[in-house]
């Protein structure tokens, strides 16, 4: 049984919560350059450690916000909560997630927007 | 007429009916004069049922995992495929996992051909094991029946009734009246808040004794040379480019050129060995047990909707199933609000539960898959082979598991019945979604 301490309500029973599954899974932008098998690392494959887990919650009976975790699959210890678009601040979350497969995936690389490319100069003469 | 031609026969019929019969089962072999004349020697002269095996340097095959899907492989491979030097290494004890933590319910009533294919096969490979193993497995076919709590659950049933059907397996509806004249117990009442409004029963259905399975197995293949290693665990997988050529163990380094993994709960850590990814989550998924009473309850019942399941075993105990928990874990236990729910569901089906006490309550460690079917599959590396993904479902198809999976090792190549289950169906597309039949019962 988990007393998990919601960042907006504070300490609640497992209970009142839903689990999203693994976190930091961006979808890709340019899915039609992916193959099949890269785009099957964001669709279906799912990171499974055991030990440190990133994942998402949502205060499904309160006040139904979304956030993110980082719990010990083996002995459930909650290392983290921290919020919805931000990684990791403990030196064990950064580790675990800089030691996750799907940072090197192509699938991952798809979800970043290409780097600006500088703007041409117009032809004055035309 | 297309009416005169025989009746097309699906894949499942492919298999055997009724057991392989003729296959070597254990030695000495059990029987009642070998009972009558132990009797005469105060039962002192019972062999043990297998060697403690010690690692030889190497194998032809190894089998990691020494549960039920573990040593029905290794058998298969001894028996059906004539492969001598076979190893199954366990880092527990054998049939210490999920083998002896379900709650033993066996059926083949699910919705997709490719479903029906294997655990048809698995439940025919069932109906003769006693037989082909020469060690009474227990199994008992009392029938499994599931529960519908709504009108569209009945259809959805009824769809699923219809489909089985079509395969060749047997599945009947049953209204309220019939379900309450084949289960007395039950309360039909319609005011409760999920009341019983139908139902399907699949008769062939039913439980065996999950420990037996294990030892039934076990002695077999022990019997034709298998070394089952104990306490052996499996730390690294060793390959030469894209081919394997041993795995690393806490007993030492064993040489193979073929590893076929079964380790359910595990599979993704082992696959991480060699660099492999799979869509699997471990969960924890709970049961328990009351203590035991006088028989009330003689076949299985499921319900889907109240996540619920319960039989009752020989011993008379009330062995209750749960659903799965909601977050992964490795920890062989689970939370609490799981079998909370689903003994709130018990006791308002069955009032007479509300009384007794519960014996024990446990947990396993669940490989579940994004479309609720296995992985049975070659992989990327070469002589590496993964049998997982069973989730919540895998005890009733252990036979058939073990018979495919020893075929995709023998011949490098999967037969009809494993190859719809391959790992590349999450590229493809090809998933076979049996969250409807496989979601709850276990």
């Amino acid at each position: 049984m988990l007393l998990i301490t919601c960042p907006y309500c504070g300490p609640r029973d497992e209970s009142e919560f839903s689990c999203g599954g693994e976190a930091h899974i961006a979808r890709p932008l340019a899915e039609n350059s992916l193959t099949d098998a890269e785009f099957a690392d964001y669709l279906f494959l799912r990171d499974n450690p055991k030990g440190l887990f990133l994942e998402r919650w949502r205060h499904a009976a309160g006040c139904r916000r979304w956030f993110n975790m980082a719990r010990d699959t083996v002995t459930h210890e909650i290392v983290e909560i921290y919020p919805m678009g931000s990684g990791p601040a403990s030196k064990a979350g950064k580790a675990a997630h800089a030691a996750s497969w799907r940072r090197d995936t192509a699938a991952e690389a798809a979800a970043k927007p290409a780097p600006r490319k500088p703007r041409a100069k117009k032809d004055k003469a035309s | 007429m297309a009416s005169d031609k025989p009746h097309q026969e699906g894949p499942h019929q492919e298999g055997p009916d009724r057991g392989l019969s003729g296959l070597p089962g254990g030695k000495p072999k059990y029987s009642a004069f070998a009972l009558a004349r132990q009797a005469m020697q105060y039962h002192q002269g019972w062999q043990r049922a297998w060697r403690d095996a010690q690692p030889q340097d190497e194998y032809d095959v190894v089998i990691i995992g020494g549960g039920g899907h573990g040593l029905a492989t290794a058998y298969y491979l001894a028996a059906v495929h004539g492969v001598s030097r076979v190893a199954v290494v366990e880092k527990g004890w054998l049939g210490g996992g999920n083998t002896g933590r379900n709650t033993t319910i066996i059926r083949s009533n699910y919705l997709w051909d490719e479903s029906a294919a294997i655990y048809e096969h698995a439940l025919k490979l069932w109906e003769g094991m006693s037989q082909d193993l020469n060690f009474n497995v227990m199994f008992s076919q009392r029938g499994v029946l599931t529960i519908a709590h709504s009108e569209h659950e009945l259809r959805e049933m009824s769809r699923r009734v219809h489909a089985i059907r079509m395969n060749g397996i047997d599945s009947e509806i049953l209204g309220p009246d019939e379900i309450k004249k084949f289960v007395p117990i039950i309360n039909t009442d319609q005011t409760i808040r999920y009341p019983v409004m139908g139902g399907f029963l699949q008769k062939r259905g039913g439980t065996a004794r999950h420990d037996a399975v294990a030892w039934g197995y076990a002695r077999a293949a022990d019997d034709l040379g298998v070394d089952i290693i104990q306490n052996c665990e499996v730390t690294g997988l060793r390959r030469n480019g894209r081919r394997i050529v041993g795995i690393e163990t806490n007993r030492g380094f064993i040489k193979t050129r073929k590893v076929g993994c079964v380790v359910a709960g595990h599979s993704s850590v082992v696959a991480a060995m060699a660099d492999i990814r799979l869509p699997v989550a471990s969960r924890p998924l709970q049961a328990l047990v009351s203590e035991p009473i006088k028989p009330i309850l003689d076949t299985v019942i499921m319900s889907n909707a109240v996540h619920m399941y319960i039989s009752q075993s020989d011993k008379g105990e009330m062995v209750l199933g749960a659903g799965v928990d909601k977050y992964n874990s490795y920890a062989q236990r689970g939370s609490f609000p799981v079998p909370e729910h689903m003994i709130s569901a018990a006791v308002e089906l069955f009032p007479v539960l509300s009384r007794l006490r519960m014996l024990r309550h446990w947990g396993g460690i669940v490989d579940t898959c994004p479309d609720a079917s296995p992985i049975i599959s070659k992989t990327d590396v070469e002589g590496l082979y993964f049998n997982c993904g069973w989730g919540t479902g895998g005890f009733k198809a252990t036979p058939g598991s073990g018979h495919v999976f020893a075929d995709l090792i023998a011949n490098d190549r999967p037969n009809s019945i494993a190859a719809p289950y391959a790992l590349d169906r999450f590229q493809t597309g090809l998933l076979i979604d049996e969250h409807g039949a496989a979601g709850v019962a276990h």
